[in-house]
């Protein structure tokens, strides 16, 4: 239930705006890869060309290749729709649907997409997507309760139950802990190290501690000033970039002695 | 040892200034009353100039003492009070004023028994002379008007409804501020600011055109109340709309949702209950509207419930009517009684619409659950 992801030489754009330029990575299978570097160096936007979210942003475009385990993301004929079930996404604010309960939150990918699902196999899937998210012991007695009722650290495992329930093959995390105290951060960074048992996941954090205790490899980008575009520095196994990295601004960043 | 008693300073503190009684506004209010009485008693007394005297006296005298007392900047802010309660009461006065004087009128006509279940087919001046000169009982009322606005407003709400929030969600959801997003704006803003007549006049020609000559149905009403309320629809659910966060769309999208089903499954319950109570506020704004019912569905006196097919009743109309040309002539008054009451019936259904419109916010409000 998890697939690799190659990116060969891709440029990201926002209309005539180069934002990222030329990053070329191999995300392994069933790993955690986190993506670390200043504001604005394009992390967030890279993350999100890797199951074509940029396309929201008016204007956004993108040249190159992401092969998931060797099929082009951005193939002739590729719906993006397809793309995105197969690639989840979890948020940098926690956004459960405030419409639903707690339990129509986990269903959503399942019910918005208008597939039949009986209430045998629907408990089920809650209760097991739940439990994956770490969350089930917390909300199993008030399932039809609003999510937005939730505590923050709550609504982003609620989210991040969301996103399994659809059983999709890698997911994406957009600085998932930033709105989030240290212990429900701490919860989400113990369910990321249970996720990777199933599934591939690459989070975008700025707590450089946060990468060094999840990630397994760590990709630094860097930006060489206002108006350039981001650029991939470095890529490789998350104690080689923190205890003995190759390039110069990777070992400035790292031990804090950046700009 | 000292004392840890604090004694009781004679001393003013360091931190204050001057500073006016609590009970120097009624103090000052009271002497302007009197004195603007007084005035007024010289030159002739009248209710309103008494009033107007009076609020000037005391926004002078007040603001004046403050400044002597307080200083500047506390009689700047006595005089900002003063103008923001008196604006405000000014606003109200002709609130007040309608409210009371379609109450003490409209009330008879309510209370007389038959006139929300009668119509006036059949009733005519003969009736009204006898109820003038011997005392006989008002006949007729405003059954077939009542039957005839909800017809007709509930027609104009099922055609505008659709329209106006396809329409914003389209600018919305799918417009991305293009060309014909703009236009659309321009022109929804352009149709706001029409004329009622002038919707009156398209909905009749219209019907011209298309069915033939004379033709004045409910229906023909119904459209042209639609054209002033599809751009309020389109307004209010747009603003709607784009207050839903875009994260939401986000989450769905991530979750492989089309965008189709992300909008009506998503975005719409979200913004559910600003759009309804932007409907029920827009069918308030039209119930009451008069001259494009005249031309489009001309005036009828008895119950039709054929919006298809002839002559319709409305409120309005049923008012406009009955004080231009009375049931009687030589008798005007009870026909002028029944269009307070209409009136009165009209005032009441646009106040349980915004009710109505309230009560729907809040059911359809997202729940928060804490």
């Amino acid at each position: 239930m998890s697939k690799r992801i190659d990116v060969k030489d891709l440029n990201v754009y926002y209309g005539d705006f180069l934002a990222v330029e030329d990053v070329s990575i191999n995300i392994e299978a069933k790993s955690v890869t986190a993506f670390i570097g200043p504001s604005g160096c394009g992390k967030s936007t890279f993350l999100r060309t890797l199951n074509r979210m940029h396309e929201v942003i008016p204007g956004a475009r993108v040249e190159g290749e992401v092969l998931l385990d060797g099929d082009n993301l951005y193939g002739p004929g590729v719906d993006p729709v397809t793309v995105r079930s197969q690639i989840g996404m979890v948020f940098q604010r926690p956004n459960p649907f405030p419409t639903m309960s707690i339990r129509d939150n986990v269903l959503a990918g399942v019910k918005l997409n208008n597939k039949k699902i009986s209430k045998g196999e629907a408990d089920v899937l809650v209760e097991r997507s739940l439990k994956g998210a770490n969350l089930w012991n917390e909300v199993k007695d008030r399932l039809d309760k609003p999510g937005s009722g939730l505590s923050g650290g709550q609504q982003q495992r609620l989210c991040i139950a969301r996103a399994i329930a659809v059983e999709p093959q890698v997911i994406l995390m957009d600085e998932p802990c930033s709105a989030l105290d240290p212990i429900s951060t701490l919860a989400i960074e113990d369910l990321i190290n249970e996720l990777k048992d199933q599934y591939t996941v690459v989070i975008v954090t700025h707590n450089m501690q946060q990468a060094a205790r999840v990630s397994d490899k760590t990709a630094f980008f860097n930006i060489a000033g206002t108006g350039k575009p981001g650029k991939l520095i470095e890529y490789g196994d998350t104690h080689t970039i923190f205890s003995n990295p190759v390039q110069k601004a990777t070992e400035d960043y790292v031990s804090g002695r950046f700009g | 040892m000292t004392s840890t008693v604090t004694p009781v300073r004679s001393k003013r503190s360091a931190l204050t200034k001057g500073q006016l009684p609590k009970y120097a506004p009624y103090a000052v209010l009271g002497a302007a009353l009197i004195v603007g009485a007084a005035i007024l008693a010289l030159i002739g007394f009248n209710a309103f100039g008494w009033g107007v005297v009076s609020a000037i006296l005391f926004a002078v005298g007040l603001v004046s003492w403050s400044a002597v007392v307080e200083g500047s900047r506390k009689a700047k802010d006595r005089l900002a009070t003063c103008l923001v309660v008196g604006s405000f009461l000014v606003a109200l006065l002709p609130l007040i004023s309608v409210i009371w004087t379609v109450l003490v009128n409209g009330i008879p006509g309510l209370l007389n028994p038959g006139f929300l279940t009668n119509s006036m087919n059949g009733v005519t001046g003969a009736f009204d002379n006898k109820a003038v000169e011997s005392g006989a009982p008002v006949l007729g009322g405003i059954y077939h008007a009542l039957l005839g606005t909800v017809q007709i407003t509930l027609l104009a709400t099922v055609i505008s409804v659709p329209v106006g929030l396809l329409t914003a969600i389209y600018l919305v959801e799918y417009g991305q501020d293009g060309r014909l997003a703009r236009a659309i704006t321009f022109f929804v803003d352009v149709m706001t600011g029409i004329p009622s007549i002038v919707a009156g006049l398209f909905a009749a020609a219209f019907f011209f055109v298309v069915v033939g000559p004379g033709t004045k149905t409910g229906a023909v009403a119904a459209v042209a109340l639609s054209v002033l309320m599809i751009p309020v629809v389109v307004r209010s659910s747009e603003e709607m709309l784009k207050i839903v966060p875009n994260e939401l769309r986000e989450a769905a999208y991530a979750l492989g949702v089309r965008k189709w089903r992300t909008i009506l499954k998503v975005v719409i319950p979200t913004a559910i209950s600003g759009i309804a109570s932007g409907v029920t506020l827009a069918i308030a704004r039209v119930i009451g509207e008069t001259a494009p019912i005249l031309v489009t569905a001309g005036f009828a006196t008895s119950i039709n419930t054929n919006v298809f097919g002839g002559w319709m009743a409305s409120l309005p109309t049923f008012i406009y009517t009955q004080i231009l040309n009375p049931t009687s002539p030589s008798n005007p008054d009870p026909s002028s009684q029944r269009a307070w009451g209409a009136a009165l019936v009209l005032i009441i259904l646009v106040m349980v619409l915004n009710l109505v419109a309230r009560l729907i916010a809040r059911i359809f409000a997202p729940k928060s659950g804490r």
